[in-house]
């Protein structure tokens, strides 16, 4: 359902953006929507789609790993992996 | 005659075949025989193309001929070489061609894996006995592994499969490693350290605790209680990919789920990018297709309200549409809810209708109405209008005088 406080889709992380995106065809299915509401709703659902397949597509394996500090904890620093 | 002895026994001849058939069945009934454990130094090692194995077992005093069938063998976690000193499973037998008696193994282990695994058998016992393998422990896994903690060595096989498995379904994932040993004397407090680690400060969403195959007394680190501690204690579920298939580990008995290699454990903690993709594109599809459904049920109807509106002259019609429209909104107002919202829009194309086709409209569109300056009437017919009669013109933002010129033919 689109709300006042709807994010863009660009803030979203994939799980939102799919969650929201399956939300809104619910919605369309519903059948009970204002042309306005269901246009706003459409363009929105376009703008989720768009992101998770930008975020599939561009996403990248990050690779980290925790090396002991000299506090006795631990810090992340990326991993360098041969394939 | 001289053969007979007082005792009256006089020893039989044998033929060769008969013999040593005897002597196979003799072995063969030996049930001491049948199921034993061996053990002795590898010799003479060889594989031809047959596939099934020969060597020859030896110690200080003896050597033993042993055979194992290829099928047996493909079993093998382990294979021994020459100068190896193992344990062999299997029973005795005679082969007679050669007359030579022999073992035919089922299975090899390198000497003190059976010590070893008696170890494994009373550790397993002692903390299934404390609960740790209780399946009401077990954790459910996360649906969006974001951040994935790895325990093991960074130069191990297996980190490669994870990464390799996890580029391909699951690449909006982080993965944190925490480098441990993952075989030796140091494997044990190196493995429980690096699960500690994570989670106390990667926070991960789960942890694979993963390595490539090998004997039991290189997955001895797997096996220990320490280690089966920490896994109980983590707080993210922990996901065992240790060995291969046939190994089971201390450590995949606690875990929260039992992966048979390293790359099934990157698998089965990760939906795949694919099955990802075609969710979003049947989304995407599926709301434009419900959309355009929505527009489509609209302009049907318009277009109903538009052929209703010439039908009849607009001036007659006006009222009636008016009244139409009230109608089909009262109609709206009483039809069900989901009717309401597509006969409202029907009833505001309508309304658009009428404004497009009422009179401030077609001025707007630059129409003029011409009227007689004298009378006022409203010219219809170049018959009425006398060249020189003063006339106003009537355009939308208002009315300008102008005087008739000699008739034209239409």
């Amino acid at each position: 359902m689109p709300k006042a406080k709807a994010k863009p889709p660009e803030e979203l992380t994939f799980e939102q953006a799919l969650e929201e995106l399956q939300q809104v065809v619910a919605g369309l299915e519903s059948g009970e929507l204002a042309l306005e509401d269901s246009l706003k709703l459409f363009e929105r659902g376009q703008g989720l789609a768009d992101r998770c397949s930008q975020l599939l597509e561009q996403a990248e394996l990050r690779l980290r790993q925790l090396v002991p500090d000299e506090r006795g904890g631990y810090r992340e620093e990326d991993l360098e992996v041969e394939e | 005659m001289t053969q007979l002895s007082f005792s009256g026994y006089a020893p039989r001849t044998w033929t060769i075949g008969d013999l040593v058939h005897y002597l196979r069945q003799m072995v063969e009934a030996d049930f001491r025989l049948q199921d034993l454990w061996v053990k002795g130094e590898v010799s003479n090692l060889s594989r031809p193309g047959s596939g099934h194995l020969y060597f020859t077992l030896k110690d200080a005093d003896a050597s033993l001929r042993c055979v194992m069938w290829r099928s047996d063998a493909a079993r093998q976690r382990y294979l021994p070489r020459d100068g190896e000193t193992i344990e062999a499973h299997g029973h005795l037998g005679v082969y007679e061609s050669a007359g030579q008696v022999q073992l035919y193994a089922d299975t090899l282990r390198p000497t003190g894996e059976g010590e070893l695994f008696q170890a494994f058998l009373r550790l397993k016992a002692r903390l299934e006995a404390q609960g740790l393998f209780d399946p009401a422990r077990k954790r459910p896994l996360p649906e969006w592994p974001l951040r994935i903690g790895i325990a093991t060595s960074p130069a191990a096989a297996a980190l490669r499969d994870v990464i390799h498995v996890l580029r391909r379904r699951f690449p909006l994932a982080e993965i944190i490693l925490a480098p441990t040993p993952v075989q030796g004397p140091e494997a044990p407090a190196g493995i429980v350290t690096a699960v500690r680690a994570l989670n106390r400060h990667a926070l991960p969403d789960v942890i694979l605790l993963v390595r490539g195959g090998g004997s039991l007394e290189d997955l001895a680190g797997f096996n220990s209680e320490e280690v089966a501690l920490a896994i109980a204690a983590s707080e993210a579920p922990v996901v065992s990919g240790i060995g291969h298939e046939t190994d089971f580990t201390i450590a995949d008995f606690v875990a929260d789920v039992r992966a048979p290699t390293p790359s099934v454990a990157a698998e089965l903690i990760t939906p795949d990018r694919l099955e990802l993709a075609e969710a979003v594109s049947g989304a995407r599809v599926r709301s434009q297709r419900l959309f355009e459904q929505s527009l489509q049920a609209r302009r049907d109807a318009l277009r109903e309200a538009r052929l209703e509106l010439a039908a009849g002259a607009p001036r007659a019609r006006m009222a009636n549409a008016r009244q139409r429209v009230d109608e089909m909104q009262l109609r709206a107002l009483r039809g069900s809810r989901s009717q309401l919202a597509l006969r409202a829009a029907s009833v505001s194309g309508l309304a658009q209708t009428l404004r497009a086709v009422g009179p401030p409209a077609v001025l707007a569109r630059g129409y003029a109405v011409v009227q007689q300056a004298a009378s006022g009437a409203i010219v219809r017919s170049a018959a009425q209008v006398r060249p020189g009669e003063s006339l106003d013109i009537r355009v939308h933002d208002g009315t300008f005088p102008a005087t008739a010129g000699a008739p034209k033919k239409g």
